[in-house]
């Protein structure tokens, strides 16, 4: 944020040129190269997260006009009123991360070491589809699991459906409307933004190390959770991040798979801007959404100590 | 016994097939559905085969204004955000000046916050200023969002980028604009491509950020989530599966030509 306003460094009397051979750049040039992309960042990101900032303490009406008071009250009032969408956010998003580690780590295991030269289709395969609207692709997902479709069908005879009804993550014979839904789109729309980390940290280990686990007699499993794992930690973490940050703020699964009792803590944003337009509250809101996502994602990056991701 | 063996030897190839399958499933849908005949407003259920939504793309009212408009914004997008994004990367990679950190935080965190968040304060920006919504508030917010993803993909070009060859250039007399466009550029190229690339799937496909800073202009995600409300017509389906084969036949074509090019040289 400091950026603009530091002054940039002063403007020395014409000193001689000192002999810096074979570059002789501008000292201003660096500035130049970032002026107009840091401006836009803090015009239309910086500013408006401070400005959000003070309308989530401002009170008034959309007629008169809203004034900075300082009501803090706003803050409470959605946190007593909205807490259960807070909490369906974070343990959706949860849910959809572990997910993606589970079913992304294979696929990403599959392309860095045993795909061959199937390595690059399979790539494409798994990039492509964001090339088509995930809008689309998450209606498509209505149809998958219709009510009396073929996978309701199948999770219905092999009594699945009993088992998550029993945990309330589905209601009776459907699954379309319910937690289950909503958490399977999550998974299905951030799976790539997993794998792709993973197959890069993966694709970096040295093919040795495996060899020399093995030359120590080591069982595959032991190579695994000894070697290959622990190097592809990187990626884990970076993956895990892309998933959950924007996994918690999505509303698009809840709105199109879910029903009025999964909605997620982006639904009540998105409702209350567009529609009520009550911005304190809105703003108050998506203020501590982002507060408690940085947050997490300070703890979490300081616990699995990588800490050079950008 | 032999079954099982060759099972476990191969459980991970297994799992990662079924993880393919389950990203694959919702493309494959989205085809066969685009040549379905809805009895309904919805084109969910499958009724009976007709190609009737291909022979008539637009035959939807508002669609393919929506999809023109859509591309346009990811144009135009595409360029600034790639514009102001290699400046970026070629200033934090090649020079020293001060606020580092800050900078980097500064480009780090539109990556790090969930698109709801910036979507909001940036309306409640747009709002404050009395701005009009529409074109041109899209098109400032999606270079926002699209500007961080352009520098960090440059910025991992031009960091394994061999300083040598630039020094080389100088040395044989040539000028910091020729040493630039002739040399660092051409290096640079695939970088920049690859952000520019990413900039323009992120701005087409974007829905949340558009949704809120858009007023009443229609892009095409924004006609997607519309006619989930009042009614999917199939055609949605035949832009989405034209778009799923066309990214696939530019990506195998430029592939080919990747080796052949490969090959040539070797």
């Amino acid at each position: 944020m400091s950026t603009l306003t530091e002054a940039p460094p002063p403007l020395t009397p014409p000193a001689p040129e000192p002999k810096k051979p074979p570059r002789k750049r501008g000292r201003w040039t660096p500035y130049w190269l970032l002026l107009p992309g840091i401006l836009w960042l803090v015009v239309f990101f910086a500013a408006p997260m401070i400005y959000q900032a003070s309308t989530s303490v401002q009170t008034g009406s959309l007629e008169e006009g809203y004034k900075v008071t300082w009501h803090f009250v706003t803050y409470w009032e959605a946190l007593s009123e909205y807490w259960p969408q807070f909490l369906r956010s974070v343990a959706y998003a949860a849910s959809a991360t572990v997910l993606c580690l589970l079913l992304g780590y294979p696929l990403a295991y599959l392309i860095a070491f045993r795909a061959g030269r199937w390595r690059n289709l399979i790539m494409i395969l798994v990039i492509a589809p964001f090339f088509t609207s995930f809008l689309i692709r998450t209606l498509a997902w209505k149809t998958i699991l219709a009510d009396g479709g073929p996978v309701v069908g199948a999770l219905n005879t092999l009594h699945v459906l009993d088992v998550t009804s029993w945990l309330g993550w589905t209601s009776g014979d459907r699954v379309l409307a319910t937690p289950l839904a909503v958490v399977c789109g999550l998974t299905y729309n951030f799976l790539p933004f997993m794998i792709l980390p993973l197959y890069t940290s993966l694709e970096r280990i040295d093919g040795r190390l495996h060899e020399a686990a093995r030359d120590l007699y080591a069982k595959p499993s032991t190579v695994f959770r000894k070697v290959t794992f622990p190097l592809s930690m990187p990626g884990v973490v970076s993956g895990t991040l892309l998933t959950f940050i924007p996994a918690t703020g999505d509303y698009v699964n809840a709105s199109l798979l879910g029903s009025a009792d999964t909605g997620m803590i982006g639904n009540v944003i998105q409702s209350q801007f567009l529609r009520v337009l009550d911005y304190p509250t809105a703003a108050a809101l998506s203020f501590i959404l982002m507060a408690a996502i940085l947050a997490m994602v300070t703890v979490y990056i300081r616990k699995s100590g990588t800490e050079d991701l950008v | 016994m032999a079954f099982v063996n060759w099972f476990r030897r191969n459980l991970v190839v297994i799992a990662g097939l079924l993880t393919l399958a389950y990203l694959l499933l919702p493309n494959v849908i989205v085809t066969v559905f685009s040549f379905n005949k809805p009895n309904g407003r919805f084109n969910y259920e499958w009724q009976q085969f007709s190609t009737d939504a291909w022979k008539d793309p637009c035959g939807v009212a508002g669609l393919c204004g929506s999809l023109s408009l859509s591309l346009q914004i990811a144009l135009w997008a595409t360029l600034g955000a790639t514009a102001l994004g290699t400046a970026i990367a070629f200033a934090l990679v090649r020079y020293r000046f001060r606020a580092r950190g800050a900078i980097n935080s500064l480009i780090f965190l539109p990556m790090a916050m969930p698109e709801v968040v910036m979507a909001a304060s940036l309306l409640t920006l747009f709002l404050n200023m009395g701005a009009q919504l529409g074109f041109w508030t899209i098109l400032i917010a999606h270079i926002m969002f699209c500007l961080s993803f352009v520098v960090t993909a440059v910025k991992a070009r031009v960091m394994s980028m061999d300083p040598k060859l630039e020094q080389a250039a100088q040395d044989l007399y040539a000028g910091p604009v020729q040493t630039f466009v002739r040399v660092t550029l051409p290096i640079a190229a695939p970088g920049i491509a690859a952000g520019a690339l990413l900039a323009f799937a992120l701005s087409f496909d974007d829905f949340i950020i558009t949704n809120f800073n858009a007023g009443s202009t229609v892009t095409f995600p924004m006609f997607v989530w519309g006619s989930a409300q009042r009614g999917t017509p199939v055609q949605i389906n035949v832009v989405g599966t034209a778009m799923f084969v066309i990214a696939v036949l530019f990506v195998l074509a430029s592939m080919a030509i990747g080796n052949r090019r490969n090959r040539r040289k070797a």
